[in-house]
């Protein structure tokens, strides 16, 4: 048995092998509750009805959704550009601290509402950057490995955030709680549906998704990122500068991440902890092979996601099954669709 | 002679393209036999259907009189068969002794018994004269002693009959000449050959015998004493080839001036104060023996990066910076030394390999946003007007073959207008078909006045597309003699660093002038 690549991989086969993926992920978590002594096709029903049967659910899960899509598409615009960005997490957490400090500033919290949010955004979004383009100057000037380096920072970043909110930062009015000062109201994101957690990030990390992929596919900084990304000696030898595109990726890159730790602490919480995110730094890197690193797919893939995190807890409580069951078929569901883009890009022959 | 090896009317099929039909062929003990062929007239897949690679859809192998098991590589490697690889299937990471030693011992024995192997190899290399280090790590050898490794290997393997593909295709004209010598003193030991080729010359120097493959079938066998360069030419391609003749030069103005470029280290061998003049209407050859700093002349020149000293003047203007866009911009058209690791990226569409190198341009691009129809109506005319066979605008480009990748990039170069053009190897391992081809665009670029730096280790192409032939040796160029007055021998010379001969003719031109 040999593999050939396919010269022409259809679109229909391109659609088909991510859906293929995640049946196949849901069949074989599906054997596991089985075993765990529930029916499947049940336990699937109540997650889709703890997903979007009730307002609360499908605001829930439209909440989670938000920074999903965010360091996914982190996660994807990187890795086209063969910059492998595994330091979503603590570009997040770093984003989310940068709004908390900067809303330590009394002017801030004095500015009309959307100026301070655009302003606490950008500050979210700047220090993200920052924090990748680190590990990016250290490779390309020291040829350092960034998935060790953006890796190592993660840890460096979620300890420097619990460091200064134990401190400098510390909320006085927190009975002690280790959390940051409040964002100030005029930087709240506002919400999307009322008595609901739902807030406009979703609409940000909506548009952000089209932004990323209209940058991919119809810019020049598209071509060559992903022309720096497939082949730099080539790419080289037709005058893309390498350094500057993927110094514009990293930007990006981690300005996304940050920007989804900015819109979290912003929409949703509305100070620092360090139990801030539940890994959305990581899972934007399942998400974004998911999607196959399509910025549009992102959001199907940050969807799923959502769904099988916010459904499994409802249905854990009805059927008495453990809520790991949405890890085991989200990362089930990553193994499947490695299975299925290679076999929509090889055909099998013997 | 004892028949060691038979082909026997041997069928394959791949979907419904046939790649072999009805290929009978047979090898003799002590022989040497060439397959020759363009690029796809199916050798490699004949000797894959020999080496158990393939399984045939009809036909049989027989390995001195015993039949092969169809498919099966290993019985074929106990047979006596052994296979020499175009792409090296090496572990740079490893030493020689290691490399030669993978795959012959058990995989469950506690440790390997390298005192054994060592002294077997170290026999080999001295019995067939195949000089290498056993203890060298794969990584720091040249590509003329990784082939030697890889031929140790097969003969590790108690290889009585070596099949090569294309052994030549990486190595210079010495070390291609050392191997010839080398595989004749191996048939004085009772081995027998078969090599792959689509190159007439050393054909007719290494062989005795050749066979011809056209489309997958054996249009004609040849002793190699009773035939010619140009029936073997005629039968390869079905036609008569002919490559175009060079019509006499109107040189203009110059239109590129090196003086007294130096760079070290960059894109291999150092350049040291090399200067030169490239007028309109004329072509300058550059040959050399691969490492001589042809690569870092072609990349300085192209745009890649600065010298260290010394100017580059276009037009008499000293060039401001050295990047690919000033470059082009400046009218110099670039065809890189490989197609494939720098002049196209394999998994983009053909229409994006097309522009990339002028996507700055206001053609491509405007405020940072692509002209996508711009772009692939530009690619489509490339596609047409150099009959880029097999490509579409939107297909990826790692489909087409060798020829028409080479087809597209001097489209792409040439569409441009560029009044200089610096070709690095541009026929390198294209079929005669193909070749023509490229000279004559080439060849056309000079007709209409534009300065053409052949750098090239093809000797024959240089005499014939040259006005002036200067040979690299060491980062420095030889002096300059015209093409009416090269032959092999001075050029030998020439690229050896002798060149007491060249400066003789040089300063009696400059009199003649």
């Amino acid at each position: 048995m040999r593999f050939e690549r396919r010269d022409h991989p259809s679109r229909a086969l391109t659609i088909a092998a991510p859906i293929g993926a995640v049946l196949a992920a849901l069949i074989v978590a599906g054997l596991l509750i089985a075993i765990a002594g529930a029916n499947p096709i049940r336990a699937y029903g109540l997650i889709l009805k703890g997903a979007f049967g009730s307002r609360l659910g499908i605001s829930e899960t439209l909440t989670r959704t938000t920074p999903l899509i965010l360091t996914g598409l982190a996660a994807a615009v990187a890795f086209r550009a063969r910059l492998w960005n595994i330091g979503g997490e603590g570009q997040f957490y770093l984003g989310a601290l940068a709004v908390a400090a900067f809303g330590m500033i009394p002017a801030i919290g004095a500015l009309p509402a959307p100026l301070a949010i655009l302003l606490c955004l950008i500050a979210g979004a700047v220090v993200g950057m920052i924090l990748l383009l680190v590990p990016l100057g250290l490779r390309l000037k020291f040829g350092v490995d960034e998935v060790v380096t953006t890796l190592l920072l993660n840890f460096v970043a979620v300890l420097f955030v619990s460091l200064m909110i134990e401190g400098a930062m510390k909320d006085p009015l927190a009975f002690g709680w280790p959390q940051s000062v409040p964002v100030p109201e005029a930087a709240e994101l506002p919400k999307l549906l009322a008595r609901s957690r739902l807030h406009a990030g979703l609409l940000i990390a909506l548009v952000m998704a089209v932004v990323v992929w209209w940058l991919q596919s119809r810019t020049v900084f598209g071509m060559r990122s992903r022309a720096a990304g497939l082949n730099p000696r080539a790419a080289a030898f037709a005058g893309v500068p390498l350094g500057r595109t993927l110094i514009a990726v990293a930007c990006l890159s981690g300005g996304l991440a940050g920007l989804a730790g900015a819109i979290e602490v912003m929409g949703v919480k509305g100070y620092v902890t360090t139990d801030l995110s539940p890994n959305y730094g990581y899972s934007g890197i399942v998400i974004a092979m998911l999607a196959n690193l399509n910025p549009i797919g992102v959001i199907a893939a940050a969807l799923f996601s959502a769904v099988m995190f916010v459904g499994a807890d409802s249905m854990s409580r009805a059927l008495s099954i453990p809520s790991y069951i949405a890890d085991v078929t989200v990362a089930m569901s990553l193994l499947t669709m490695l299975v299925a883009i290679f076999l929509a890009q090889y055909r099998i022959r013997r | 002679m004892t028949r060691v090896l038979e082909l026997d009317s041997i069928t394959k099929r791949f979907g419904h393209v046939t790649a072999n039909e009805d290929v009978s062929l047979h090898l003799d003990r002590g022989e040497i036999v060439a397959l020759l062929g363009e690029n796809g007239a199916g050798k490699t897949t004949l000797m894959s259907i020999l080496f158990g690679h393939y399984t045939a859809d009809e036909g049989t192998v027989r390995v001195e009189g015993a039949e092969l098991p169809p498919g099966k590589s290993r019985a074929a490697i106990r047979a006596g068969v052994g296979m020499v690889h175009q792409h090296f299937a090496l572990a740079p990471n490893l030493t020689v002794l290691e490399n030669v030693l993978t795959g012959t011992e058990p995989l469950w024995k506690f440790r390997s018994n390298r005192a054994a192997g060592r002294a077997k190899l170290v026999e080999l290399s001295r019995k067939f004269g195949l000089k290498v280090d056993p203890d060298a790590r794969v990584s720091d050898l040249s590509v003329g002693e990784c082939q030697r490794v890889e031929i140790l290997k097969a003969l590790y393997n108690d290889a009585r009959i070596l099949i090569l593909d294309e052994p030549t295709a990486v190595l210079t004209a010495q070390e291609a000449d050392s191997l010839f010598a080398t595989l004749r003193q191996m048939t004085e030991n009772g081995l027998s050959l078969i090599f792959i080729s689509h190159k007439l010359h050393e054909v007719m120097s290494a062989s005795d015998r050749v066979v011809v493959l056209r489309r997958g079938r054996v249009v004609a066998e040849r002793r190699t004493a009773e035939t010619s360069k140009e029936e073997l030419a005629e039968l390869m391609v079905g036609r008569k080839v002919q490559r175009p003749e060079r019509p006499p030069a109107t040189p203009g103005k110059v239109l590129l001036e090196g003086v007294d470029l130096a760079l070290g280290g960059k894109g291999g061998a150092s350049l040291h104060g090399v200067s030169f003049r490239l007028r309109a209407g004329e072509t300058l050859g550059i040959i050399g023996v691969s490492g001589n700093g042809q690569t870092t002349l072609a990349g300085l020149v192209s745009g890649l990066y600065p010298p260290d000293s010394g100017t580059l003047l276009i037009d008499g203007q000293e060039v401001p910076r050295h990047d690919v866009p000033h470059a082009i911009a400046a009218g110099i058209g670039r065809i890189p030394e490989d197609r494939n690791a720098e002049g196209t990226i394999g998994d983009m569409a053909t229409w994006e390999n097309a522009v990339l190198e002028r996507i700055w341009s206001e053609d491509f691009s405007a405020r940072g946003v692509v002209k996508r129809a711009a772009a692939r109506a530009a690619t489509e005319e490339i596609i047409k007007g150099y009959d880029v066979r097999g490509a579409s605008v939107d297909g990826r480009i790692r489909l087409l073959s060798g020829g028409n990748m080479q087809k597209l990039i001097l489209g792409r170069v040439l569409n441009a207008g560029p009044s200089i053009l610096v070709a690095a190897q541009p026929s390198r391992g294209l079929d005669e078909g193909a070749i023509a081809g490229v000279h004559e665009r080439l060849l056309e670029a000079r007709g209409r006045g534009a300065g053409v730096l052949l750098i090239s280790e093809d000797l024959d192409e240089v005499i014939a597309l040259s006005d002036r032939i200067r040979a690299i040796v060491n980062g420095r160029l030889s002096p300059a003699i015209p093409a009416e007055r090269a032959d092999a021998r001075l050029l030998g010379l020439m690229m050896a660093g002798d060149w007491t001969a060249a400066e003789a003719i040089e300063a009696e031109d400059a009199h003649a002038l």
